[in-house]
């Protein structure tokens, strides 16, 4: 028990993802869902890198690596997108900015 | 014995700031506890032997995108309390607590490819370390990742880059356009300000 393997990790790993997947399924305002996205990408990163650690390999780190990268970007075009709905419905709520009926 | 305390330590915080994020019905609350739980995420992977990458996430994800985040949030009403509609909740938290044991049992599974060997194996830029400096003293997981990064992973790594090139550029194009106008003061409506923008230009 006092050994701390990689499944210790995986299931740590599973249990933020899990959190970043309620938030993405609750939240309700575009910021909150951007942040629910990032618990999860997180979680993923923790995994790569557990595993890379079980195996040896640094593999595991260099998708973290990329992973990290791809957050990033996503983060700068998402907020330039988030600002001009903003702009547009003076509100991030999903309710509000919903076009489409049902 | 250590690494099962900061095992826990870290993983208890991460999983309960992680919660306060989720939860919170305040921006500033959630963005605040967000960044805290990622400082408390670079801690697993010092903890994982990955410490480049411990770095990169306190430099690039608690540096600059939650700056990025808090940037933004002078463009957003951050004080106010955010008022959600949530239609099934109990749904929500059933599908989200059968994921989490669905992944906990995949996780907790035994590892099927016990004989994978590894492909870029940890340590493997020692050698070229102590040709060029004569001692491996200084060979750590920074060498290892700069190793693999410029040589296996060249060709991504550079693809990232003209990736970061490409949301830089379109953040810019997004978000700069009418930046000297007041988003939450301004009544006009977008026509009133292009006209306002136009008129500018011509005089």
């Amino acid at each position: 028990m006092l050994e701390i393997g990689v499944n210790h990790y995986l299931v740590l790993s599973g249990i933020l993802f899990s959190i970043g997947f309620v938030g993405v399924l609750r939240r309700k305002n575009l910021l909150m869902l951007f942040f629910a996205t990032e618990v999860m990408l997180n979680a993923v990163n923790i995994a790569f890198a557990a595993i890379g650690h079980g195996y040896n390999d640094l593999s595991g780190q260099m998708f973290a690596f990329f992973v990290i990268a791809v957050a990033a970007s996503e983060v700068a075009v998402g907020l330039g997108l988030l600002i001009l709905l903003y702009k547009k419905y003076g509100s991030l709520d999903l309710d509000v900015i919903s076009s489409m009926k049902g | 014995m250590y690494e099962f305390i900061a095992f826990y330590v870290f993983a208890i915080s991460t999983t309960i700031l992680f919660l306060i994020t989720v939860m919170s019905k305040n921006v500033l609350y959630a963005m605040t506890s967000l960044a805290a739980g990622m400082v408390m995420i670079s801690g697993f992977f010092f903890l994982l032997g990955a410490d480049f990458l411990g770095v990169v996430q306190l430099i690039v994800y608690v540096g600059a995108v939650m700056a990025l985040y808090a940037f933004a949030m002078m463009f957003f009403d951050a004080t106010k309390d955010i008022k959600e509609k949530h239609q099934n909740p109990a749904l929500v938290f059933l599908l989200g607590g059968l994921m989490a044991l669905i992944m906990v049992v995949m996780f907790s599974a035994p590892i099927i490819g016990d004989n994978i060997d590894a492909l870029y194996p940890v340590g493997g830029a020692k050698d070229l370390v102590l040709a060029a400096y004569g001692s491996d003293i200084i060979a750590g997981n920074t060498h290892d990742v700069g190793h693999i990064l410029f040589t296996k992973y060249l060709v991504p790594f550079e693809v990232a880059a003209l990736m970061l090139l490409v949301a830089m550029i379109a953040g810019i194009i997004l978000a700069g356009k009418k930046m000297d106008y007041s988003l939450t003061e301004c009544e006009a409506s977008d026509e009133e300000l292009d006209a306002e923008v136009l008129k500018k230009g011509d005089a």
